[in-house]
């Protein structure tokens, strides 16, 4: 120590620095309480707000998407089924090199070249814990496969998920529709919540009509969560006694079509290789037994998700697969409406059963040289209502349209349903065209356009012109024609089940108007000439009548109900209390080949 | 019971008391000091535990950390207060290079240089933490007290060069409590309380040009912390949690390891910064408080020591220790509850990490040393 330090008063000093120290115990006193003040405020008055806060947290509601349902044919054979089937997923957080993994994955011919860089950027995009699929649907082979490679691929997985299957997917392709992945567009028309966790819908046809049938509803289940949205297992944590009731998802409804896969079948074979649409309908209630459009497509690619190349190369196909030709085609009706167009003439007394006419091939108007031409160019002889029916005589037809008169044809042609939707369970139908006047006039701009013109009153008499038609409508309306004019929806779902109780509800037939006649004898003499229309040598349902619009062919009821006699119980005892109803009716429009 | 049996039931009481008595005096431990200090990183491991998920890996290393750490502070214990006071600026001189060398050639980590590596990896900023109020008490050691002007511009060299240079690595938290540390010993010594007022109205402007030249993601830490719920997934993310966390936890709290918050992984930094919001949800306010509690018994058996210490540099030096460890507390307890700006301060003895755990100990151990080597008389 320096004699020359100052002098230290060490008593002063002591004091000073205890006054010191209490001055800042008392600081550290008031922080401190402020802490504890805080922490009360808290735990003790906010507590509610936070604990509730806290539970938001910990607890995300997961949707549990339902089964969808099962559809299948009048018999119970299955036309569309869910079955398990094995995806290749990807959890890129697991994945130590995404590039390598992914080449070595096309390499073994499970993934496409092309595909790489979409997965790439769907890995970069969502949270790097959720899978990513690489592909919907193995086969045996690529299970079998990756199997073997599985411990060089860390990351990725087999996964287990149900996939809709068709087992006869082309077959019943236009009448069950497919199901497809959810698009936004879809989200915008379905309530997200009731489709949180579903990933597919109905697309098209019966799936798509039904879908709120079909689809059941969603359950939930309470999963306990970090705040990465990552699922803790359960068996790691037990919060399970603060967790609200979880719900069972309720499966869909099960579907029984009216469709007959046999007859589908026998329809889709006498189209095989041909454009064309074929459409059976029961007269007595409206049930479809086939709907046939030619040709067909795989649905089973639509539900497990296909390139956009190979839904490209369907689409271009210039064969039109995927366009429904028996309800969204609309063609020249043709000779089809002959037998309407009959009893429209009875009913107005443009014609009678009496009246003869001589057919020598053509017709012309009574000051005119144009000619206008039957199908058969030698003509059909001396012919009367009944042979002009059976025959499909056109020359008998074209002199009696000018007494019918256009707008006659119209309304009882829309009697029978033409030139309307027939309101079959199947959306996206076409209305057809039944002209008259009064349309023509407003369809057109021009007023020199505007006029109707006799000529085309005569080829309106077989169809022709401007008169469209779908396959659906004239099916419906041949069914009018075998009831008398008692008039059924058509429909493709019979019965709808409950999977849960069993419980099925049956679908009423659906009475439209009828058509009104004066005389019912009339149907009668239309119906006898139909009878015959098989059996004439020289009507539409011989050879000759080939390269014709149009063929409406019926059989008859004693061959149709021995045939399903052996096969449907059901329908046999419909047959023998409408004794000569018709029982199926099958137009095969093969105009539809220039479509 | 028998009156003769009384004598006997004191003297089993009294017997090992004594031979622990003895045993702390012969390593120059404080009984109280050593016991608070015990309990609260007893605490610790326990709340620990709970934050790094049940991982034993983790949870063993922080034993190991505590147990060197109290090593480190019954060796500290055993030096004299006079041999350390002779050794401070030598201390201070090596600390300054070895933060010089850090800024040349530290190594980098989490985006700031900190770290420096000559045989062990350390950072020289936790060496200042001690030596900066050290030097500070061994400047005003011989010189009278209250301080003049002079020495308190000397001693203000002293504090902000090495400031300065941790506040370039940048570790501005760690910057600020060295500060405080130093700042602590001049206002133990006496400084004129006018003066000090005067400063805080000088720092008002000082604030603003701070403000300015701040980095954005700090700016944003004060911003945030005024209104958190502007940004609730972002910079306020931390505190909305942190205090959901210890909200949630209510009076007796949701019981250990079974807070959903840090469970589940809600709380951000739960094993080291924000553990005490751990506590609160697991252990609630009674957990909280005693935790406090403690550490409040722990910062007032060092002011005592600093009280009962003979000469001026242990005094000074203890009352700094014991304050800047419950301005330590402070801080993390604060910036946890969101009453101050989300600062990255570890909670002591009780954070998951070892560096500064080791510091702690040992200025604990200069604490200890302090009152065991202190003479009856001032010399």
């Amino acid at each position: 120590m320096s004699l020359f330090a100052p002098i230290k008063d060490h008593h002063s000093e002591q004091r000073l620095f205890v006054s010191r120290v209490i001055l800042s115990s008392v600081i550290s006193f008031v922080l401190l309480g402020l802490v504890i003040a805080r922490l009360v405020q808290l735990q003790i008055f906010d507590h509610e707000l936070f604990a509730e806060k806290s539970q938001g947290n910990r607890v995300r509601i997961e949707a549990v998407p339902p089964t969808r349902g099962l559809i299948f044919d009048r018999r119970g054979k299955v036309l569309a089924e869910n079955l398990p089937a094995y995806q290749l997923e990807l959890i890129p957080e697991q994945v130590p090199d995404l590039d390598d993994t992914l080449q070595r994955l096309a390499r073994l011919g499970l993934i496409r070249d092309e595909d790489i860089p979409r997965f790439n950027g769907l890995s970069q995009t969502g949270p790097r814990f959720k899978p990513i699929t690489l592909r919907f649907r193995l086969t045996e082979d690529e299970i079998a496969n990756f199997a073997i490679q599985r411990p060089r691929f860390p990351g990725v997985d087999l996964q287990p998920r149900l996939v809709r299957q068709y087992p006869d997917g082309e077959l019943v392709a236009h009448a069950v529709g497919y199901v497809g992945a959810l698009s936004t567009a879809d989200l915008e028309r379905l309530d997200r919540a009731a489709y949180a966790g579903t990933s597919h819908t109905g697309k098209t046809g019966v799936e798509h009509f039904n879908e709120d049938l079909l689809h059941g509803e969603v359950g939930f289940r309470q999963v306990v969560t970090n705040a990465l949205g990552r699922q803790l297992p359960a068996e790691t944590r037990d919060f399970s006694e603060s967790l609200p009731e979880s719900e069972a998802p309720q499966p869909g409804h099960n579907l029984y079509l009216s469709l007959d896969l046999d007859v589908q079948r026998v329809a889709s074979e006498a189209l095989a290789g041909r454009r064309g649409a074929v459409v059976a309908v029961d007269p007595t209630n409206g049930e479809i037994l086939a709907l046939v459009s030619s040709p067909s497509f795989d649905p089973n690619a639509f539900a497990t998700g296909m390139s956009p190349s190979e839904f490209n190369a369907l689409q271009g196909d210039e064969d039109r697969p995927l366009f429904n030709r028996a309800v969204r085609g609309s063609y020249p009706p043709g000779s089809t409406i002959k037998p309407m167009l009959a009893l429209a003439a009875l009913e107005v007394g443009a014609t009678n059963l009496t009246r003869r006419t001589v057919c020598i091939g053509y017709y012309s108007l009574p000051g005119s040289t144009h000619r206008y031409r039957d199908w058969r160019p030698e003509g059909h002889g001396e012919v009367d209502l009944h042979d002009a029916i059976a025959q499909s005589c056109d020359v008998y037809f074209y002199e009696i349209s000018r007494d019918i008169g256009i707008d006659n044809m119209h309304d009882y042609l829309l009697q029978f349903g033409l030139g309307r939707n027939t309101g079959l369970d199947v959306d996206g139908e076409s209305v057809g065209l039944v002209p008259s006047r009064e349309w023509k006039r407003r369809a057109f701009r021009e007023r020199a356009d505007q006029v109707w013109f006799p000529g085309e009153t005569i080829i309106a008499s077989i169809g022709q012109g401007y008169m469209l038609a779908t396959p659906l409508q004239l099916a419906n309306a041949a069914a009018t024609l075998a009831m008398r004019g008692k008039r059924f929806k058509p429909h493709l779902v019979a019965a709808f089940e409950d999977p849960l109780s069993g419980k099925r509800t049956l679908m009423a037939p659906e009475p439209l108007p009828s058509v009104q006649i004066d005389n019912e004898f009339h149907w009668d003499s239309i119906i006898a000439a139909m009878n015959d229309v098989l059996q004439s040598e020289t009507g539409p349902g011989s050879a000759g009548h080939t390269g014709w619009p149009a063929i409406a062919a019926r059989r008859r009821c004693s061959r149709s109900a021995r045939r399903k006699s052996t096969t449907r119980r059901k329908w046999t005892s419909d047959c023998a209390t409408t004794r000569c109803s018709l029982r199926s009716r099958r137009w095969t429009n093969r105009a539809l080949r220039s479509a | 019971m028998l009156f003769s049996d009384t004598p006997r039931l004191f003297e089993r009481n009294t017997r090992p008391m004594s031979a622990v008595a003895r045993l702390l005096k012969r390593f120059y431990l404080d009984g109280p000091l050593l016991g608070g200090l015990l309990v609260i990183g007893a605490l610790g491991l326990v709340v620990l535990y709970s934050a790094v998920s049940q991982n034993m890996d983790l949870w063993l290393q922080q034993c190991v950390r505590l147990f060197v750490a109290l090593v480190v502070m019954l060796v500290v214990a055993q030096l004299p207060p006079d041999l350390m006071r002779r050794w401070t600026p030598w201390g201070y001189l090596l600390g300054l290079v070895l933060l010089v060398m850090v800024l040349a050639a530290g190594e980098v980590g989490q985006g700031a240089q900190r770290w420096l590596d000559i045989g062990i990896r350390f950072q020289p900023s936790e060496i200042m933490k001690l030596a900066v109020p050290m030097m500070a008490a061994w400047y005003l050691h011989e010189r009278q007290l209250p301080p003049k002007i002079s020495d308190l511009l000397v001693i203000a060299v002293l504090i902000v060069v090495p400031t300065v240079l941790i506040a370039r690595q940048p570790d501005l938290g760690t910057a600020l409590l060295i500060a405080m540390a130093g700042v602590l010993v001049v206002v133990l010594a006496g400084m004129s309380i006018r003066l000090m007022l005067g400063l805080c109205v000088a720092s008002v402007p000082g604030a603003y040009l701070l403000w300015q030249f701040m980095q954005d993601y700090q700016r944003q830490r004060v911003l945030t912390l005024l209104d958190p719920d502007s940004d609730p997934l972002g910079a306020g993310y931390n505190i909305i949690q942190s205090k959901i966390a210890i909200g949630s936890g209510g009076l007796f709290g949701k019981g250990w390891t079974n807070g959903s918050q840090a469970q589940l992984e809600f709380l951000p930094e739960r094993d080291t910064d924000f553990i005490f919001a751990v506590m609160g949800e697991e252990f609630g306010l009674l957990g909280v408080l005693s935790l406090l509690g403690m550490y409040l018994f722990v910062v007032g058996r060092g002011l005592y020591i600093a009280i009962q210490a003979r000469d001026t540099f242990s005094r000074l030096l203890a009352g700094s220790i014991s304050l800047t460890f419950f301005v330590y507390v402070f801080v993390n307890t604060a910036m946890v509850t969101g009453l101050v700006p989300v600062v990255g301060i570890p909670l002591p003895l009780v954070s998951y990490g070892g560096t500064s755990m080791v510091t702690l100990m040992a200025g604990f151990g200069i604490l200890m040393s302090i009152h065991r080597h202190r003479k009856l008389l001032p010399h």
